[in-house]
Parts: C-alpha cells; sequence; structure tokens
C-alpha cells in the first residue's frame, strides 16, 4: 500500500465518523455534547505529550533510518545476533513497508528467518511512542510489557530458526 | 539549518499529521461509544475469551501504534480487562492482515502467514504473561 493511500484511509474514518456523528444527532441530539467533550477532554490530555513524541521522532529519523541501521544488521552472531534484531527492531522508525526492501536484501545475504522474526515482533516497542503509553498504562506496565514482549521476540526468533532447519521455509 | 535536520523535521510533521485523521477519528468515536455504550458492555471474566477478542480486533485493525494506545487506554478506562486491552496493543503491531500481502511478496508467502500466526498465538501469552507479572509486583 502507497502512503499517500494508506493516508486517505484515515481522512475517509474521519469522514465515517462525522456522518456517523450527524445521523446521531438528527436522531438523539442530548448524546452530541457529552460526546463531544469526552472527545476533547482526550485531546487536551495527550496534545502535550505529542510534543515530546515530535521531538524523539526527530531523533530517531536522524539515527534510525534503514540506511543507518543497515551496517549493524546481519554481521553478527550467537547472543549478539538476538540483541542487534532486539534493538534495531526497537529502533526502527517509520512504516514497516519501508523496511521489508532491507530485510528482503538481509535474507538473500544469509540471515536466517528467526532474525527477521524478532526484528518484526520488537517493531512493536516504540521508543518515541513510549511517553503516550506511559500516560495511558504507566511505567511500570510499560516496562513489564516491552520486557515480556523482548524475551516472547527471542523465543518466536528460535522457533523459525528451527522451522527453517528443518526445511519448512 | 543542517539539511539533515530540516528533513527530520518534515519527515516527524508528516508522520504525525498522518495519524491524526485516524486518531481524531477514533477519539470521536470513543467519545460517541462511551456516552451511548453501558459500561458493562466491555466487562468479561473470561481471560482466555478476553484475550481472544484483544488479540482478533487488533490483528484486523491497522494504523500507527498511537492510535492504539489511545483506543486501548480509553477501552481500559470504560472497564475492559487489561488482558483484552494488552493482546490488542501487541497484535495492533505485530500482526497485519493489511501488510500481509506485501510482506508476502517481499519476505516469503510461508514466512508471512506463519508469522502472523504466531504472533497472534504470543500476543495472548504476552498479554497473560504481563498482566500476571503486574499482579506479582
Amino acid at each position: 500500500m502507497k502512503k499517500t493511500e494508506k493516508s486517505y484511509v484515515g481522512w475517509y474514518f474521519l469522514l465515517i465518523v462525522i456522518v456517523l456523528y450527524v445521523i446521531i444527532g438528527l436522531l438523539k441530539i442530548e448524546v452530541l455534547l457529552p460526546s463531544l467533550r469526552f472527545s476533547f477532554k482526550i485531546i487536551k490530555n495527550i496534545v502535550p505529550v505529542f510534543v515530546v513524541i515530535f521531538a524523539l521522532l526527530v531523533a530517531f529519523d536522524l539515527f534510525a533510518s534503514p540506511y543507518s541501521v543497515r551496517k549493524y544488521l546481519g554481521k553478527s552472531s550467537g547472543f549478539r545476533r538476538w540483541l542487534i534484531a532486539i534493538g534495531g527492531g526497537i529502533i526502527s522508525t517509520g512504516p514497516i513497508y519501508m523496511w521489508y526492501p532491507l530485510l528482503k536484501e538481509l535474507k538473500k545475504q544469509g540471515i536466517q528467518y528467526g532474525f527477521i522474526a524478532t526484528f518484526l515482533y520488537n517493531r512493536a516497542i516504540k521508543l518515541p511512542l513510549i511517553p503516550m503509553m506511559i500516560v495511558y498504562f504507566g511505567l511500570k506496565y510499560t516496562l513489564v510489557l516491552a520486557m515480556v514482549m523482548i524475551t516472547i521476540s527471542v523465543i518466536q526468533g528460535i522457533i523459525f530458526e528451527k522451522i527453517e532447519g528443518g526445511g519448512f521455509l | 539549518m543542517d539539511k539533515k535536520l530540516t528533513s527530520a523535521i518534515i519527515n516527524s510533521a508528516k508522520a504525525l499529521f498522518n495519524v491524526l485523521p485516524l486518531l481524531v477519528g477514533v477519539i470521536l468515536l470513543v467519545g460517541l461509544t462511551h456516552t451511548l455504550m453501558p459500561k458493562s458492555f466491555y466487562f468479561s471474566t473470561n481471560v482466555v475469551l478476553d484475550s481472544i477478542i484483544g488479540s482478533g480486533l487488533g490483528s484486523v485493525l491497522a494504523g500507527n501504534p498511537l492510535t492504539s494506545y489511545v483506543l486501548g487506554g480509553e477501552l481500559l478506562k470504560q472497564g475492559m480487562s487489561l488482558v483484552a486491552v494488552t493482546s490488542f496493543l501487541v497484535t495492533w503491531v505485530t500482526v497485519g492482515l493489511v501488510q500481509l500481502p506485501a510482506e508476502a511478496i517481499m519476505l516469503g508467502k510461508k514466512f508471512a502467514i506463519l508469522r502472523n500466526i504466531f504472533s497472534f498465538a504470543f500476543s495472548m501469552l504476552v498479554a497473560m504473561t504481563t498482566v500476571f507479572v503486574l499482579g506479582l509486583l
């Protein structure tokens, strides 16, 4: 999916929600104001976090593009390899389709599917977005979830190595 | 200003701007749901069912994780269980039905399908383990 198509999906969704508001407003006008008030309360809460997220996104765009991360991926073995897959997944930014060509190229160079699976799983941990997660779920939850996900990502990577080793991929 | 920095600022502004319509739409929908639906609607006592519902929802929906945090956080405030919300957050990023065709073309059909199936199954394990560990702390 192209970037532009993806951004239109968001606009279509917003349009559908606005139409929904108009329909419900016509049927049950007393629902509108509390709903809008509640929505604005959410927006008011998250606006300050956006400033932090923006600063972090700029920093990560500067230092963690596919081009700059590339030199660290696929060059190690053993335990270090897992650390690089985890670290690479965590610091990778931007939409996933930006990373597919690089991963495909690394696969051609002999990297195992286990590494790719671990890398992709760790993309779920987004450092620039962590402030928002902390606002909603708290620091303790954010840390525990990140630790559990990192552990599971390695388990998934090992499973994929076994599957690939068995010739199923 | 440095060219690289300018480009990083533009890219980041674009990334946030692209999230906005979906995020605002979700927030407006949350507002409407909050007013229209009774809180009991979100309650469930079955952990496994909760995680399946959360994982299923997260798998079919796509977009920036920021949207999932806001949606998941609001669902949690409404009374949805933490297991369901965690499964939802995890599958939102790890399972990509929308991206599956692209992943299959670039990394192989078998790998893409298997990875998504494993990620779906593991999301429930992640959710249950996270909630269990949090209960111990």
